[in-house]
């Protein structure tokens, strides 16, 4: 297939979830909602479900959510819960729901509250600790919770070898997501920065073995180009999330191209794998215990300003010439690691912009006239 | 105004003075200061016999102070967003250096007063005068005071010895919490927030100093499960062994068990004299519990703190044996108090109140720092249970526990723009209060440290639209009586 079929094919998942999830229920599936961020959706694998990826959403407006919200939260949590309200997640078998940030605490009450007697919320918190053996532990304790929600739902246990299988599964596709990554920054000329936001987003809705299928046969397509003659900027996005179309067309209306990315919704969710001999369950909190680089994380050596520096080589090493941060409204783990950032990427003479956005925003305008100022620069 | 204070106040005074003063002290010695969030088990740093200082108390002290504005702003010129909690702003602010300083005149030495500032001057008859020539009353110049402007200790650090030096260092503004020494380590435990985190690692870097902390993840159901204590209890010996090598001291076991039975006294103390609120009318309103919350967060584990409260208990006996009452109004009507006040508007949260008779008699403080335990698991169940680490049913399950025995007639809600964790589950909160408790609610916005949160008309109108069904309430509960 040509890179535009398979690229329309991934943004029409990317733009309609709500058919992928009537697709799946009417195939006789159970779906699981994953609220962010880091739940193991391997374990949703491995007991035959269909993880999906709830990360608000670009066509909704808050309203029944108000109910339960005041205003200053973020999008993505509100977003989350006004679609729990207003019937779009009604054929979902059940939720995870972490709480991992202040917003997504308080959350996780207003969820599994308004979903009491209809949907099973199954809560999950991480610890912040994740590297000692305490940690470890602890970790395990939780997921192994989580596991025993899921098999009530499910209604079958999780075998050890279900779940290896399952993390194949995601590692595959995590490789493959890290691959379409740098390739989609080597060719900016074939993979626009609104395709590239649908090919990532929509691994969150599709079967993973379907998605990761898809994404190997475009990668290999990708990877069979001549080398790229694109000479416009080249940047790294970084925040929470910026998958919103009408956003992301302002980059290839002017001509940049993402070279990579630090975006929780896209690489900061992909970086570590999971080891596939051992204890699985040991394997999957070991594989949080590896994360690290991310605004939502403690950091033990937090004297050190690691996660800026991270992000720093990341611009050099993807040959991006700068930075756009996209700050989500009211995301405070992320406002709170701004000026460090910032004062990492001045030490490292990369120019960035921060461009506060939400969910609801439907005029760029602004948006617009700071990325184009900015190209200019670059 | 200086208003006369009872034993047990002047005594809890004398406590927190004494503390910043050692501090002080300690760090011109050359010694370790730390700064600690306020439900780190202070235990843990009493065994090592170091000073610690509170940020949060801080940050309600210099927004009581009204310098909360200029200190947040000076936060969010060096980058931190309006969007993050007004005491990590400020805390933020102050570990950088800044400053809230008053406005030398380098050629006289002398302050530049604002004319604006002070309060009306008043003739014996109590009544406020008018300058004629202006029309608008005249000032006490007792109370005037200097302009304030930002300035940077480590800006002032940099200069060469000297007249300007001096003059700014004392510049500085004297109250307590804007002298708190700079921190050589920071204590965070993230019970009540994981902005706590982010907050002390960015002091962590700033300062270049250790970070010990206490990770408690949120929890889910009103038990605190035996996976949840163990992973509490290894983070205890952990920072045991971190403090160990900090000080270059021996873990005092002794010291230990000693804070330990200090906390336990003090928090015991605490919780009896917030019953005290129970009384009808209660000898004290809840807003006098706001301001002793420096009192419980900086020196719980200490004797003084335990010994100082015990005396208010007694205090408020008598007062509650002679009738008589701290709050300057009669009690018509009896509220709950739902959040962190907004520090720098106190006095405009105190004024419809008292213009309709409204007592708080009932604030969340009580079970937040009530952490009384027996042994080290029990110890970390309590610090498990934190305003905002529970569950919303053992949220609410404290709050109408309180109503029904402070017996309040509604809820005043502060949907408080800082605090995300505490108003996130706020609405439902509420739903809850008028169905189980029957009684009337209605929130409010503000913010407990920028005063730019905070909208005055609307908290009037909430406030009269509380009265009015408090009173309808009252009306239909005297009918059906009859
Ligand atoms: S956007 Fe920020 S505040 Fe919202 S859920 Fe994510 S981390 Fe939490
Ligand atoms: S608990 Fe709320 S008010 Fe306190 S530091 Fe955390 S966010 Fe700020």
């Amino acid at each position: 297939m040509s890179i535009e079929v398979l690229l329309n094919e991934f943004q029409e998942v990317s733009e309609h979830p709500y058919k992928v999830l009537s697709q799946y229920k009417a195939e006789g599936k159970k779906v699981i909602g994953v609220l962010p961020y880091y739940a193991p959706e391997e374990l949703v694998i491995a007991a035959g479900m269909v993880p999906m990826g709830i990360w608000g959403s670009n066509k909704k407006t808050i309203s029944r959510a108000k109910e339960y919200c005041a205003t200053f939260y973020c999008t993505i949590a509100q977003l989350a819960l006004e679609m729990l309200l207003d019937g779009t997640l009604d054929q979902l078998d059940g939720l995870i729901t972490p709480t991992i940030c202040d917003t997504l605490r308080p959350m996780s009450q207003n969820f599994r509250v308004a979903m009491a007697g209809k949907l099973p919320c199954i809560f999950l918190a991480h610890p912040q600790y994740r590297r000692p053996a305490f940690g470890l532990k602890f970790c395990l304790d939780q997921y192994t919770n989580v596991k025993t929600e899921l098999e009530k739902i499910a209604g079958a246990p999780i075998t050890d070898e279900a779940l290896s299988a399952a993390i194949k599964v995601m590692n595959r596709s995590r490789a493959a997501r890290r691959e379409f990554v740098k390739l989609a920054g080597q060719h900016p000329e074939a993979v626009s920065a609104v395709k590239r936001s649908a090919v990532l987003r929509s691994a969150y809705f599709m079967e993973k073995e379907a998605h990761t299928a898809k994404l190997e046969a475009l990668n290999a397509e990708l990877a069979a180009l001549p080398a790229s003659d694109f000479k416009g900027p080249k940047v790294v996005t970084s925040g929470i999330i910026c998958d919103n179309p009408k956003l992301l067309k302002i980059f290839d209306d002017n001509g940049i191209a993402i070279a990579a990315d630090d975006v929780a919704q896209e690489s900061r969710a992909i970086r570590v794998d999971c080891a596939e001999t051992g204890d699985p369950m040991q394997a999957l909190c070991q594989m949080f215990a590896d994360q690290d680089y991310d605004v939502l994380l403690f950091d033990e050596k937090s004297s050190e300003n690691r996660r800026a520096e991270h992000v720093c080589q990341l611009v050099k090493e993807s040959g991006a010439s700068g930075l756009i941060l996209f700050m989500q409204q009211f995301c405070d783990p992320e406002e709170m690691e701004y000026p460090y950032l910032k004062k990492a990427l001045d030490a490292a003479e990369i120019p960035h912009i921060k461009l506060g956005i939400d969910q609801q925003m439907q005029d760029f305008g602004q948006a617009s006239t700071a990325i184009q100022a900015f190209a200019d620069v670059l | 105004m200086a208003k006369a204070v009872s034993p047990g106040v002047a005594a809890l005074r004398k406590v927190v003075d004494d503390v910043h003063a050692k501090a002080r002290q300690a760090k011109a010695e050359g010694k370790l200061v730390g700064w600690s969030s306020s439900k780190f088990p202070c235990e843990l740093a009493e065994a090592f016999d170091l000073d610690v200082m509170y940020p949060e108390n801080q940050a309600a002290g210099i927004a009581a102070n009204r310098d909360g504005e200029l200190m947040c702003q000076a936060a969010e010129d060096l980058g931190y967003d309006n969007d993050i909690c007004g005491y990590a702003r400020i805390s933020l602010a102050y570990a950088a250096g800044k400053r809230a300083s008053r406005k030398i005149d380098f050629e006289t030495g002398e302050y530049v007063i604002n004319p604006n500032s002070g309060k009306p001057l008043k003739g014996p008859d109590g009544k406020v005068i008018i300058d004629p020539e202006t029309g608008k009353p005249k000032k006490d110049p007792k109370t005037l005071q200097p302009y304030t402007v930002l300035d940077d200790i480590y800006e002032i650090e940099a200069l060469p010895e000297g007249r300007e030096k001096e003059l700014r260092k004392k510049a500085i503004k004297p109250y307590r919490q804007m002298q708190i020494p700079q921190p050589d380590f920071v204590l965070c435990c993230n019970n009540i927030c994981n902005c706590m985190t982010k907050w002390y690692e960015n002091i962590a870097r700033m300062r270049n100093i250790p970070l010990i902390m206490i990770d408690i993840p949120y929890n889910n159901t009103v038990d605190v499960h035996d996976s949840n204590v163990a992973y509490v209890r290894a983070q205890f010996d952990a920072a045991i062994k971190q403090l160990e090598e900090l000080t270059g001291k021996k873990f005092d076991e002794e010291k230990f068990n000693r804070a330990c039975a200090n906390a336990n006294r003090t928090a015991s103390a605490w919780l009896r004299v917030c019953d005290y609120l129970q009384y009808k009318p209660a000898p004290y309103s809840g807003f006098d519990l706001f301001n002793h919350m420096a009192d419980i967060v900086t020196a719980r584990g200490k004797v003084e703190a335990a010994e100082a409260f015990e005396l208010l208990e007694k205090d408020l006996e008598q007062a509650v044996k002679n009738g008589t009452t701290t709050t300057p109004f009669p009690e018509k009507y009896r509220v709950m108090f739902e959040g962190i006040p907004c520090w720098p508007k106190l006095p405009n949260l105190f004024k419809p109140l008292k213009a309709n008779g409204v007592n708080v008699t009932a604030v969340v403080y009580a079970p937040a720092f009530g952490f009384v335990y027996d042994d080290l698991d029990s110890m970390c169940r309590a610090y498990y249970k934190a305003p905002n680490s529970v569950c919303i049913e053992q949220g609410v399950d404290w709050r109408e526990g309180i109503c029904r025995a402070n017996k309040v007639d509604g809820v005043l809600v502060h949907y408080n723009r800082s605090c995300k964790p505490w108003s996130g589950y706020m609405a439902e909160m509420q739903r809850r209060f008028t169905d189980d408790l029957g009684v009337p609610t209605a929130g409010f916005d503000g913010d407990q440290a920028d005063p730019r949160n905070f909208n005055e008309a609307q908290y009037e109108t909430r406030v009269q639209g509380l009265v009015e069904a408090m009173e309808a309430n009252q009306a239909a509960k005297e009918a059906a009586e009859a």
